[in-house]
């Protein structure tokens, strides 16, 4: 489904990303993890289309095509999801009018019939259940005043209603406690699906225990450099960053 | 001889002419010919004047505007109007062509008694007793040249009297239409609404232009809120391309009344609005809000100024503006808050949107407190569209003009909510959100 080859990314000549490959299929869920400052939020923004980063070498391939040339909104229009780790507050709008309009921009694009008020709010009604979201905070301004648990959910409640392809959740966990984790990680659970795959990043071990990865990544100074299966996230939990850092010194030094 | 004074001397013996004609009670006369003497002294104002720094009216002065011709222009018909300026006309409406009132176009239904809803004209040649004690006691012609200009050729307008304990449910609409119509003609709409003690209206004031008539709207409206009385208050400028409107709506307000002003400007060539408030009685409540959107070479000033004279007075006070294209907006607001206004809580907040990088807004919010134990606030800011929302609402599916359209939605709304009037509501919905870049300037209207 996504393919990531030798992707360099920089921000304001500043390189970030220094060559990352990855391979992503249908049905399965990648953990990106690394400290903090590796890479991992550039990564998921440069897959959204975030204008800010610069690719200076590499290419994205969705699906067959050239990820990097679409717009952001194209790219979610193709199914590609960004649970942000900063939901924006946006006063004045309320999440049911702008969800609305996303999603039917979403079905006019794949030439589906746009959805009127009241088959929307059917549809909202039972989305609503996968992160026990409230009617409330739905009719609110997007994001303003939510906790930073309710923002959270409100991600992964967008994320239910657009039905994505491909999910990227970037730090989804942090700052949440462990109630509002389990929630949000059900949450996600629930949308698991073997035509769905998901991008999880993290800086803690502590979502794996409720979200399996198939695949779990160690993001450092902008490259991938450890692969392995969900063990691996248990064996950072353990023993933290450091090992990761010194065997990269040692390569770095062995081939020096 | 300069352009502004040969300009002067124009309106001047254009006054003359019109002296002569306009029969009127005398202590009206005596009023016409005061205004005009110090329209005379005065002169138009230029940028030197603080004032008027950021707002040239030399445009206005370019143009030799004549009164606006008595005959009928043909538009005669309610269907004719509809079709003419595309909205359909609500049930209770008083309705005015280049200023003058037009009874086949206007529809009255049952009022209670003793609620007087009319022409001015009309209102004058009866010499009603609520006239006098009010009728340009508010409104300052001694130092607002345009104020002074409209004064002095007070004859037509609004006339609403809502006697004590009145309950108007129903908005009542004044409907000002500007059709240009080739000649280059000058409007002076002259509206006086007094809502009597215990007393509660709500009043429309729509000024439409056709879009390519050139034409000048030279208004003043005073309202007067008496003691307890509610007054809710909608003034929509939505002027042809090409026309200039200057205003000034004047308030005074009574004990324990409770005022509601919102000003909705849309479109124009340069306009101007004066809206001021004199809280003259104790625990007075009022609201000035605002939403100015500009675009395109538009100029549009709102000057705002408020007076606490009386303890107790609340005021607050939200304009927003959205400047696009190469559109300039001047926002000017002022509390004054007298000595004898201890206890005075006021709150002042202007916020623009700046959509392009020609357009441009002058703000200058102002306190003047005389007295130590009040509350007041005030602030301005300035921004654009945040990147980080358009970001959000494009990574949702949203196409940039859309995402763009709802964010500047969103930066209206606060101001749209608190409308009480369904219908204007509704249209400043779709309006706001349509209405984007170039597209300011599209067909769809507003009343």
């Amino acid at each position: 489904m996504l393919e990531i080859r030798n992707l360099h990314t920089s921000v304001s000549g500043r390189e970030i990303l220094r060559g990352i490959d990855l391979n992503v299929r249908a049905g399965e869920i990648h953990a990106i993890m690394g400290p903090n400052g590796s890479g991992k939020s550039t990564l998921a923004h440069v897959l959204s289309g975030r204008e800010s980063y610069e690719v200076t070498a590499g290419e994205v391939i969705y699906e067959g095509k050239n990820l990097l040339q679409m717009t952001p909104e194209e790219r979610a229009r193709d199914g590609i999801f960004l649970a942000f780790q900063y939901p924006v507050e946006i006063p004045g709008l309320s999440t049911t009018y702008f969800l609305k309009a996303a999603l039917n921009a979403i079905r006019k694009h794949r030439g589906l019939e746009e959805l009127d008020a009241m088959d929307f709010l059917v549809l909202v009604k039972e989305k609503m259940k996968v992160v026990e979201m409230e009617q409330e905070l739905l009719n609110r301004s997007i994001n303003e005043g939510f906790s930073g648990g309710e923002k959270k959910r409100n991600e992964i409640f967008q994320m239910a209603v657009l039905d994505p392809k491909l999910a990227i959740l970037d730090e989804t966990d942090s700052g949440l406690d462990i109630d509002a984790l389990r929630i949000v990680a059900n949450g996600v659970n629930t949308l698991q699906s073997a035509a769905r795959a998901m991008i999880v990043i993290t800086h803690y071990q502590r979502l794996l225990n409720y979200i399996v990865p198939d695949h779990v990544h160690v993001l450092y100074e902008g490259r991938i450099v450890k692969s392995g299966a969900k063990e691996l996230a248990e064996e950072l939990e353990a023993k933290g960053y450091d090992w990761i850092k010194e065997e990269v010194e040692a390569a770095r030094g062995a081939g020096a | 001889m300069s352009q502004a004074l040969a300009e002067q001397d124009q309106y001047l013996s254009d006054f003359e002419r019109f002296e002569e004609r306009g029969a009127a009670p005398a202590w009206v006369q005596s009023i016409r010919r005061e205004a005009i003497s110090r329209f005379a002294a005065l002169g138009f104002p230029s940028t030197k004047d603080e004032e008027w720094k950021y707002t040239n009216v030399a445009p206005i002065l370019r143009i030799p505007f004549k009164p606006a011709a008595a005959e009928s222009n043909g538009l005669t018909t309610v269907e004719a109007l509809e079709r003419t300026i595309s909205i359909s006309l609500p049930p209770e409406r008083l309705v005015f062509i280049d200023g003058r009132y037009s009874k086949e176009l206007s529809s009255r239904r049952r009022l209670p008694e003793r609620v007087r809803v009319s022409s001015l004209a009309a209102a004058l040649a009866n010499d009603l007793e609520a006239l006098q004690p009010h009728l340009a006691r508010y409104a300052d012609f001694k130092t607002h040249a345009f104020v002074a200009l409209n004064t002095a050729f007070l004859e037509d307008g609004a006339f609403v009297y809502i006697p004590r304990g009145a309950i108007i449910e129903e908005p009542i609409f004044m409907l000002f239409i500007s059709l240009g119509g080739g000649k280059a003609e000058v409007s002076y709409p002259r509206n006086l609404i007094v809502a009597d003690r215990d007393s509660q209206v709500t009043l429309v004031e729509a000024y439409v232009g056709l879009e390519n008539g050139v034409y000048f709207t030279n208004g003043v409206t005073e309202i007067v809120a008496g003691e307890n009385a509610f007054v809710d208050h909608y003034k929509l400028v939505r002027e042809g391309e090409a026309g200039f409107h200057v205003a000034t709506q004047q308030a005074h307000l009574e004990r324990n009344s409770n005022f509601r002003s919102h000003l909705i400007t849309l479109g124009g060539s340069l306009v101007r609005n004066d809206v001021n408030a004199v809280l003259a009685g104790e625990g007075v409540e009022c609201t000035l809000n605002g939403l100015f959107l500009a675009a395109a070479q538009q100029h549009v000033d709102s000057h705002t100024r408020i007076d606490h004279v009386k303890p107790h007075g609340m005021s607050r006070e939200l304009y927003k503006g959205i400047l696009d294209g190469k559109a300039r907006g001047v926002f000017s607001g002022k509390i004054y808050v007298h000595k004898s206004a201890p206890k005075t809580d006021a709150k002042q907040t202007n916020k623009n949107l700046l959509l392009s990088k020609d357009a441009s807004i002058d703000t200058k919010p102002q306190l003047e407190i005389y007295n130590n134990d009040v509350k007041c606030t005030h602030g301005s800011t300035i921004g654009q569209l945040s990147q980080d929302a358009l970001f959000y609402l494009r990574a949702r599916g949203i196409g940039l003009e859309e995402a763009r359209g709802l964010l500047t939605y969103a930066f209206a709304s606060e101001i749209i909510r608190g409308i009480k009037v369904a219908s204007i509501r509704e249209q400043l919905d779709q309006l706001v959100i349509t209405r984007l870049g170039d597209k300011f300037r599209g067909k769809e209207r507003l009343l």
